[in-house]
């Protein structure tokens, strides 16, 4: 009997403490700001430029940021946050991340064998970790690691490829990359220059299969202004993007479609009014 | 004044393999081409003073320092600029430099004028020499030394500590120069002294080099030169762990050695300033000890800079087994290279090979957290502990764990059971974190430029909103 | 000697590493030998003195440790990692840890629950917070306290009342008012046969101090063990006792009583000083020592258990971060520590 009671005025003693704490020092929380966070994706990649999904919802919120500025979210999340918020969102290019490198172990020779942590910011504190290209892709996954969105995959030749379908264009990778390999591109643009050397093309073309080796044969098959050269390197002009035909012109290989995945899918433009 | 020597904390004694330590300096033959890096230091790449095509004479400057913590950079023979390209560097990347293709004739340039009665001349004229002759820290890190020498007023200098311990095993061309050169040495010891102006001079040398400790002893009798002998440990040599030997000061977190009135010199920058002083000669070469089982003839030579790895090797008769490693350095803090075609430069201190019999690899197993990484760690953390955090990559947490105080000396991972690679880690540390701050800093700066962007709007606005301006 | 009888370096083969490109020659194989080597003593002893029951046990937690860390691996898909020796300690230190003739599959449980509860769980070596063996042998203790506390004082002798028992039962008579209970406890033992073989029943591991500590002597000139933590254990223990005697010793047991009584030698230089769970730095080795001695005697000489020294180490094993934390000292050259760093 006595230990019922006991309990029993613990208990509501305790409740009250509760009660009185959330009374005096408890946080009124914003409804509108809960339900816009509700809507933001919650992965917080930081693609959107804020620190994570909480402080983009609160800057939204605040009127500092216009929805849409999330990669990841989708467009009627927009929409839903616009018409709850009154504003407009902005025109948004979806855009994706791609690896410019296609040197795989099939493609690509390396000097020495790496011995040391399974990282590719690791490995580039020991002789920029070894490969004959020192601009390659190493294939040790400090991107897949960084991508929230599991995006990237390491083949099983050692080299890093981005799934388009997959991928939110939150540029996470591209911070990570110690090669800086990774661009965001326009997810429409059908071709990349899968390469980042700027050696002369026999050097590349020694280092590499896959190599862009400055032949120049895509300039002439692309239209004017499509493709430019930035020394041994082509540049595609990813505002007037060259259709996915004159691939063929490339020799090597380096002028290509995004590796990996099927086609590409989704919506191209994504335009978002509310 | 009574020898006192002091033990710095922790610490390893890995295998000496000294076995070069007997063979006499044997000045490299003149090569046929050069490779000569625009940076052989830290700091920002020197700049171009020639073109393609031009004719230099030895010891003619190339480049010259671009920045306060730059240095110039001298032709090791005289003939014509080949090309100004690019060649790789020990850490694997591409480094600005030129080809210099030999005459072979090696026609001095005029010096740059001797300076015998250094002990007369300014202290600003000797500081001066050294900067032009382009001497740099040549023990590893390849300090400018003009910087070095030329402490804030502020600081005020009281210990000139030349390092000749040279605790990296294998190596043994500081020894060899203190054997064959000493007069030179404490020439170069009481140039420094002069420049700093300080009366105290220890000289370090650890207690297996002691035919150099007793030649020193003897040679600085009638000198203010105090030669110490130290207990044979890992990183004996180290800057900080060297000061506190001989002098039991601290230098403190994030400082220098002249915080606490200390410059180290390096026994091999301070033969190299004499050279330059006395003899008016830049610098443009080097001992480098050329070492490793696989060797046939291992030894110590004296290199022009510019010298590819595989010239060093063929001096050294050559292998007699493949090595597994080829490592620039000394095993403790050496940088492992692929390639043979890497220029000797002014801060290779060595050039080891090793045979696949005493390459041991890395496990990266799980750390069983013995504590004896914590135990040998001369900067006193807990590289057990870091290196969790870091493959964490919980870059701030390893921040509060004070990783920034790393020296990558080596101990750690020279130590661990568990065959942990606990300096790359801290490497890797270091430099996320460097780039932490650096981004933080940038998006500091960006925030409050657009924020005064914004205030010098508003303060337009405000105006223009006024009646009548419309 | 001509150019062509030179021969260069074939550079296609090379590896590259970070630095240093020494390493020493010890490894975690050949620490967990050494802890093995000098747990031979105590074993050899025990097999001798109580025959196939302890060889049985000593068996089948070793051999059950081995398997279940394989089928653990294999489950979790990790790399088998046997060949590091460390499951063969925990069995070997579980079987030591439990009473000579438990039931084989009790032993066999107390595998499962050492290396998958104690260790796999976590992520295998080097990740568990708790000592795998003591978290095997709490959770026999308190799964079967029958079998867990009945003792061969012989080859078919047993007993229900190890010393330590004995003690608690005359320490509640004393407390109850029978003021010779612990004089006449006390005046059964000898000392000298306790420090060589144990004829009062107990744990295999505790047949023999002298065997123990031999064992642990060993491992301290191998610098495998930090030599604070059975120094500062033991001392502790003996002075938290030896103050509680002086203050009543009708009613508590002198130190040298419970130095030698129960596991508090295999504790002090085994368990306690398990690398994995014990901090990393000497001062935290001398925290974590004082504090198990203080949990081990407060639970001996108030608690309801007789015995204190697992349940000590598995609370001061949780405290290691904590302690790894606060003794972290300040680097070479920084400024002085100003309070605790929490």
């Amino acid at each position: 009997m006595q230990a019922v009671v006991i309990l029993l005025s613990t208990g509501v003693l305790a409740g009250l403490a509760i009660a009185l704490v959330v009374k005096f020092f408890g946080v009124q929380s914003d409804p509108l700001l809960e339900e816009v966070a509700a809507l933001t994706p919650g992965a917080n990649c930081g693609g959107c430029g804020y620190a994570g999904c909480a402080a983009y919802a609160d800057a939204m919120v605040s009127g500092e940021a216009k929805p849409g500025l999330c990669p990841a979210m989708s467009e009627d999340n927009v929409k839903k946050i616009s018409a709850l918020l009154g504003v407009t969102s902005e025109v948004r290019v979806r855009k994706v991340a791609v690896i410019c490198c296609r040197g795989d172990d099939d493609m690509a020779t390396r000097q020495a064998f790496y011995n040391g942590i399974n990282n590719c910011r690791d490995a580039m504190q020991v002789a920029a970790g070894a490969k004959t290209c020192t601009y390659g892709c190493l294939g040790l996954g400090a991107c897949a690691r960084a991508c929230p969105y599991g995006a990237i995959e390491i083949t099983s030749k050692r080299l890093a490829v981005v799934h388009p379908e997959l991928c939110v264009g939150c540029g996470k990778c591209v911070q990570t990359c110690p090669k800086k390999l990774i661009k965001l591109v326009p997810a429409s643009a059908p071709l990349h220059v899968l390469c980042s050397s700027p050696e002369k093309g026999v050097t590349k073309r020694k280092a590499c299969k896959a190599a862009c080796i400055g032949c120049q044969k895509c300039v002439k098959a692309a239209g004017e202004g499509q493709i430019r050269m930035n020394g041994f390197l082509a540049v595609i002009n990813y505002g007037d993007p060259p259709s996915a035909e004159i691939a063929s012109s490339c020799p090597t290989g380096a002028l290509s479609a995004s590796i990996a995945g099927t086609e590409q899918s989704g919506p191209e433009n994504e335009v978002i009014n509310a | 004044m009574p020898e006192i020597i002091y033990q710095f904390y922790g610490g390893v004694h890995p295998p000496q393999a000294k076995i070069s330590s007997q063979d006499a300096i044997v000045s490299a033959p003149l090569l046929e081409r050069y490779v000569i890096p625009l940076q052989m230091h830290i700091g920002a790449p020197a700049r171009l003073l020639v073109q393609k095509g031009n004719k230099v004479l030895r010891g003619q400057m190339l480049a010259d320092a671009s920045a306060f913590v730059s240095a110039p950079i001298h032709a090791p023979t005289s003939g014509l600029i080949k090309e100004v390209t690019t060649c790789l560097g020990v850490l694997g990347t591409q480094l600005p430099a030129v080809i210099l293709e030999s005459d072979g004739e090696d026609t001095p340039a005029e010096p740059l004028a001797p300076i015998p009665n250094w002990q007369d001349s300014a202290p600003a004229d000797l500081l001066r020499r050294i900067g032009d002759a382009g001497i740099v820290g040549m023990g590893g890190a390849a300090f400018p030394t003009v910087i070095k020498l030329s402490p804030p007023p502020e600081k005020k200098i009281d210990t000139l500590i030349i390092n000749g311990v040279e605790c990296e095993p294998c190596l043994t061309a500081d020894h060899r120069l203190m054997l064959e050169s000493p007069d030179k040495i404490i020439a170069g010891m009481q140039i420094c002294a002069r420049i700093l102006g300080v009366k105290r001079i220890l000289l370090g040398i650890e207690k297996n080099k002691s035919d150099a400790v007793d030649l020193m002893r003897n040679k600085t009798q009638d000198t203010s030169i105090q030669v110490c002998a130290l207990d044979v440990r890992y990183p004996q040599g180290a800057e900080k762990q060297l000061i506190y030997t001989l002098t039991k000061r601290k230098v403190p977190t994030g400082g220098l050695p002249m915080d606490i009135g200390c410059v180290v010199q390096n026994v091999a920058s301070v033969y190299a300033i004499a050279e330059a002083v006395i003899d008016g000669t830049p610098l443009y070469q080097r001992i480098t000890t050329v070492t490793g089982t696989p060797l046939q003839s291992p030894g110590n030579w004296r290199f022009r800079v510019g010298t590819p790895y595989a010239e060093a090797i063929r001096l050294a008769g050559g292998v007699t087994e493949d090595p597994v490693k080829i490592i620039s350095g000394g095993p403790m803090m050496g940088v492992a290279v692929y390639s043979l075609d890497i220029p000797i430069t002014k801060n290779t201190s060595g050039i080891l090979l090793m045979s696949g019999a005493e390459v041991s690899q890395y496990q990266s197993k799980s750390c069983i957290r013995c504590g004896r990484c914590n135990d040998t760690c001369p900067m006193q953390l807990m590289p057990g502990i870091l290196s969790v955090q870091i493959e964490n990559e919980s870059f701030d947490l390893a921040e509060s764990w004070h990783v920034m105080d790393c020296m990558e000396c080596g101990c750690c991972s020279y130590i661990c059971p568990a065959g942990r690679p606990l300096v790359q880690h801290m490497r890797r540390a270091k430099a996320d974190v460097t780039a932490l701050h650096q981004a933080a800093k940038a998006a500091k700066a960006a925030k409050e430029a657009r924020e005064a962007k914004e205030a010098a709007k508003e303060a337009k606005n405000s105006p223009a909103s006024a009646p009548g301006k419309k | 000697m001509s150019e062509n009888e030179i021969r260069m370096p074939d550079t296609s083969r090379l590896i590259v590493s970070s630095s240093p490109h020494f390493h020493t020659t010890d490894s975690v194989s050949k620490i967990m030998l050494w802890v093995i080597a000098a747990l031979l003593p105590v074993t050899a002893v025990s097999v001798w003195h109580y025959g196939l029951p302890a060889l049985e046990v000593i068996f089948f937690c070793t051999a059950g440790c081995v398997a279940v860390e394989v089928l653990c691996a294999r489950l979790m898909r990790r790399p088998i990692e046997i060949n590091d020796g460390s499951a063969l300690v925990t069995g070997l230190l579980l079987g030591l840890n439990l009473p000579p003739g438990t039931p084989i599959w009790i032993c066999l449980v107390g595998a499962l629950l050492a290396i998958g509860l104690g260790k796999m769980v976590f992520g295998g070596i080097g990740c568990n917070p708790f000592n795998p063996a003591i978290v095997g042998r709490v959770g026999l203790l308190i799964a079967f306290p029958q079998t867990m506390n009945t003792w061969m004082t012989g080859p078919d002798a047993y007993t229900t009342a190890t010393p330590l028992k004995m003690l608690s039962d005359a320490h509640l008579a004393g407390q109850e008012g029978a003021t010779n209970a612990m004089s006449e406890m006390l005046s059964q033992v000898s000392y000298g046969d306790w420090l060589l073989l144990n004829q009062h029943g107990g744990s295999i591991g505790e047949i023999s101090a002298l065997a123990l500590i031999l064992g642990g002597i060993l491992l301290i000139a191998l610098n495998i063990i930090r030599w604070q933590i059975p120094f500062f254990y033991i001392l502790t223990v003996a002075v938290f006792t030896g103050l509680a005697w002086l203050s009543d010793s009708s009613l508590y047991a002198p130190p040298q009583y419970h130095l030698l009584s129960g596991g508090l030698l295999l504790g002090a230089f085994f368990m306690a000083t398990d690398m994995v769970t014990s901090p990393v730095s000497r001062t935290g080795a001398i925290v974590f020592a004082i504090g198990c001695g203080i949990i081990t005697c407060v639970i001996r000489l108030w608690g309801s258990y007789p015995e204190g020294v697992s349940f000590a180490i598995l609370i001061m094993n949780a405290l290691t971060p904590l302690i790894d934390r606060m003794t972290a000292g300040k680097p070479f050259g920084a400024p002085k520590k100003k309070g605790l760093k929490l």
